[in-house]
């Protein structure tokens, strides 16, 4: 089992590295996807993941594969890549798959991110936890899905790859202020009402706290960055066609 | 428009000083109450899972509010519009509206947490009330004051 996640994230790496060779590609996107995939094969295979009734280790490894590792990933533009590599036809294909109504469902951020607010409060709330932790094939289900859902809402927030429905920056920035509060009430709900059968609950809810803040401050950070970099275009856009400032 | 004689405040800039009093009354709370007075904990048994809900959405809030705070406020300063007494009336505005929501809804009203436990509390609800009030005021008349021709820049 181990073996297939690391087989498909050393797979991802590889194709991303030889898409990215030929194209003028920044360094730093590639070394994002890498990082991306390292961050996620730790969180999915390494011995936090082997760790079954310790929360902190349960919810460490959710940080790594379900936080840290979709901001990696989405910084990598990955679907920027495939767009440029792609012959026109195949790509017009996938901007039509950007376009379409689920898509746009799925891509809006308030949408994304309760999906995966969501699927925490049902996995920690239900005590489905208990079941999962005890059965490697389920447990790696759920940390995939976690990583699934994570990447989708950080990409629906931070939309670095093209977004034909983006919303605004504010909407972005309240739907990811939203998803902050349903993480730091379920971390602290935990730390009140561990679930039954696990240890280290109350190091592994103030580890989900402190950690979840740290990486959606740092979200919020390159949402507002985004934000203030594209004020300066369209003032200069503004300037160049009208003679009075807005 | 505006009356005659008086400037209009840069929207962005109020935003920016009423988000980053926010943001700082937010980081007083949590280094100031929880860390050095250990005074408020991160999970109070009295308080029950309303007060789980509520330090949830703030703490997401002041967080929030600090980031794009600042986001603003780079904005503004690239653009030269900042103004010192209007920013600092704002950040004043904001902290103690915040301050005296906290004291009042959240310790009065939905008594989800208090200043501190195990000691009278009729002391320190009126500081913490009155520190909000009295910072409140004082930022809405800096405001006022930023409003005359003069006074900034």
């Amino acid at each position: 089992m181990t073996g297939v996640v690391l087989a498909v994230l050393a797979l991802l790496a590889l194709l991303y590295v030889l898409a990215a060779v030929d194209v003028r590609w920044s360094p730093l996107r590639t070394a994002s996807w890498l990082a991306g995939l390292a961050v996620a094969a730790a969180g999915l295979t390494g011995p936090l993941a082997a760790a079954h009734g310790d929360l902190r280790a349960h919810l460490a490894a959710h940080l790594l594969a379900g936080m840290v590792a979709p901001v990696l990933l989405v910084l990598a533009a990955p679907v920027t890549l495939l767009l440029r590599r792609l012959p026109v036809h195949r790509a017009r294909a996938v901007s039509r798959l950007l376009r379409s109504a689920p898509a746009q469902v799925l891509g809006d951020p308030f949408v994304a991110v309760t999906l995966n607010v969501g699927g925490l409060w049902v996995l920690h709330g239900s005590g489905l936890l208990g079941t999962v932790a005890h059965s490697p094939g389920w447990h790696l289900l759920v940390s995939v899905h976690v990583l699934l859902t994570g990447w989708l809402a950080t990409a629906a927030v931070l939309t670095v790859d093209p977004a034909p429905h983006r919303r605004g920056v504010v909407a972005r920035a309240v739907a990811l202020g939203a998803g902050m509060a349903g993480h730091d009430v379920l971390a602290k709900w935990l730390y009140a009402h561990p679930p039954a059968g696990v240890t280290n609950a109350e190091a592994g809810a103030r580890l989900l706290y402190d950690g979840g803040t740290v990486v959606h401050v740092v979200v919020a950070a390159l949402l507002w960055r985004q934000w203030y970099r594209s004020r300066a275009a369209v003032r200069a856009a503004v300037h160049t066609t009208q003679p009075a400032g807005v | 428009m505006t009356a005659p004689g008086r400037t209009r405040p840069d929207r962005r800039l109020l935003l920016s000083g009423l988000l980053l009093g926010v943001g700082a009354m937010g980081a007083i709370d949590e280094i100031v109450f929880h860390q050095l007075l250990h005074w408020h904990h991160f999970y109070d048994r009295a308080g029950g899972d309303a007060a789980l809900v509520s330090d949830g959405l703030l703490h997401a809030f002041t967080w929030s509010a600090t980031v794009a705070g600042l986001a603003l406020l780079a904005d503004v300063r690239r653009r030269s519009a900042f103004a010192s007494r209007t920013w600092w009336g704002a950040v004043l505005t904001g902290a103690g509206a915040f301050q005296t929501f906290d004291g009042v809804v959240d310790h009065k009203v939905l008594r989800v947490h208090q200043v501190r436990y195990g000691v009278d509390l009729l002391g320190y609800d009126v500081a913490w009330i009155g520190a909000g009030v009295v910072l409140l005021a004082a930022g809405l008349l800096l405001l006022a004051r930023s409003r005359t021709p003069t006074a900034d820049r």
